[in-house]
């Protein structure tokens, strides 16, 4: 069979499998579509747009998030100008409580539905987890919105106390698939991370769990973690390009081509037909206006409006009026996918 | 489909930043992404980053600046040189 003959049938397959039967893409079939050509990309997108309005329908999910505590991680994940590992001119701050609730509401204005609120630790010790408590505590009391958080690897008890607090989704990432993690990240391991995933499922609160892409690992790497995201079923998934910040190990890597970032959008779809599939950070530098709007018809459903954590994103009325004119309607806060 | 070059994006709000601690500065003579003199090398590279990146330096004496990011704006505060804060959106 040749390369071309295969290729083909790969978008055969994920028609008749993923977009009919409902069934997600194996890790071989995920390598064969992240091996598919540029000319094959527009029909590849088409697929997965379609497999996002089967399984999910046309609403988007908006998010905003926001850094409590920045910067003098003692983890090493090497994507993270956070980590007080590397020589990143990022320096430590923590963000008070009225701040984010301002953070939240100006979110909340723009018709995002979610609000996370992260903090750049191994986890949680217990002076943060009382911020949190509190912060949550004055968001729920002042605007409507879901409060979901992201603050590292969790105890069984500490899970629990957050499901208690009113967080309904907790963000976790694989980062990275299980084979290429050890590039990624020595402080802690990947397991570590998919067990801390367990937790969350087993506390009742939403999962979110995704990673970055364009980290130097291999079109197999690549599947790989859409395929282990595939067997955690997350709530949700954040695709995550990397934007190499400086001074960081992969400071000077170059940025993802978007062609590559479009397929990995469809694959990530077709191994997670019904998980929400979000943009996180990096999309601005990877795809641009244009990459955008093709992420959005090729299987993205969600997004994270305004500024990263500590990075800047794109003025929220530009993914709005993106949105508006791609007549796909805002998540409203009531709807669950 | 036509390849994407993953162009840099039209945003007024954002190209706005560009810049913005150098002007913001009696006498910008660092660049508030890389603290190198302004003088020394070419910073277009810095420039362009600055569009979708706070700065980092204080671009009058080089200290590395505490940076809070939000949704909605950013605030960087040099201990000696005070604090400068953008929006990086217009409220709906």
């Amino acid at each position: 069979m040749t390369a071309e003959a295969v290729d083909t049938d790969i978008l055969h397959v994920a028609r008749e499998q993923v977009l009919e039967r409902g069934e997600r893409l194996t890790y071989d079939q995920i390598v064969q579509v992240l091996q598919t050509s540029d000319d094959q990309l527009d029909e590849l997108l088409a697929i997965a747009h379609e497999v996002r309005m089967r399984f999910m329908g046309p609403d988007v999910e908006v998010e905003g998030i926001i850094s409590l505590k920045t910067g003098g991680c003692p983890e090493d994940c090497h994507f993270c100008s956070q980590s007080g590992q590397f020589t990143s001119p990022v320096r430590s701050v923590w963000l008070n409580v009225p701040e984010l609730v301002r953070a939240a509401k100006l979110t909340r204005d723009t018709g995002a539905s979610e609000f996370c609120i992260v903090a750049a630790v191994r986890g949680p010790d217990a002076k943060l987890m009382e911020q949190l408590r509190e912060a949550v505590a004055a968001i729920r009391d002042s605007v409507d919105i879901n409060v979901a958080a992201s603050i590292g690897i969790l105890t069984a008890e500490q899970a629990a106390e957050m499901a208690d607090m009113g967080i309904h989704r907790y963000n976790h990432n694989l980062e990275a698939g299980r084979s290429f993690f050890p590039q990624v990240v020595t402080t802690h391991s990947w397991e570590e991370r998919w067990d801390t995933c367990q937790l969350i499922k087993d506390s009742g609160m939403e999962l979110c769990c995704g990673g970055l892409v364009g980290m130097g690992e291999s079109i197999e790497q690549r599947a790989e973690l859409a395929d282990q995201l595939g067997e955690l079923e997350p709530h949700e998934v954040p695709l995550n390009f990397l934007n190499p910040r400086p001074g960081t190990p992969f400071g000077d890597l170059p940025v993802m081509p978007a062609n590559d970032a479009l397929r990995c959008i469809a694959a990530f779809r077709l191994a997670l037909p019904r998980t929400i599939l979000r943009y996180a950070g990096g999309r601005e530098l990877t795809l641009g206006d244009l990459g955008t709007r093709s992420g959005l018809l090729g299987g993205i459903n969600a997004v994270i409006v305004g500024n990263y954590l500590t990075t800047l994103g794109r003025d929220p009325k530009e993914d709005l009026a993106l949105l508006d004119d791609l007549k796909m309607p805002i998540k409203a806060l009531t709807d669950t996918f | 489909m036509g390849a994407h070059d993953g162009a840099p994006l039209a945003s007024d709000s954002l190209a706005a930043s560009d810049g913005l601690a150098e002007s913001d500065s009696p006498v910008a003579v660092f660049c508030p992404r890389c603290g190198i003199p302004l003088e020394h090398g070419d910073h277009t590279v810095c420039r362009a980053a600055l569009a979708l990146e706070p700065p980092r330096y204080c671009p009058t004496c080089r200290r590395r600046m505490v940076v809070q990011v939000t949704p909605s704006d950013w605030t960087a505060r040099c201990v000696e040189h005070g604090e400068t804060t953008r929006s990086t959106w217009a409220p709906a």
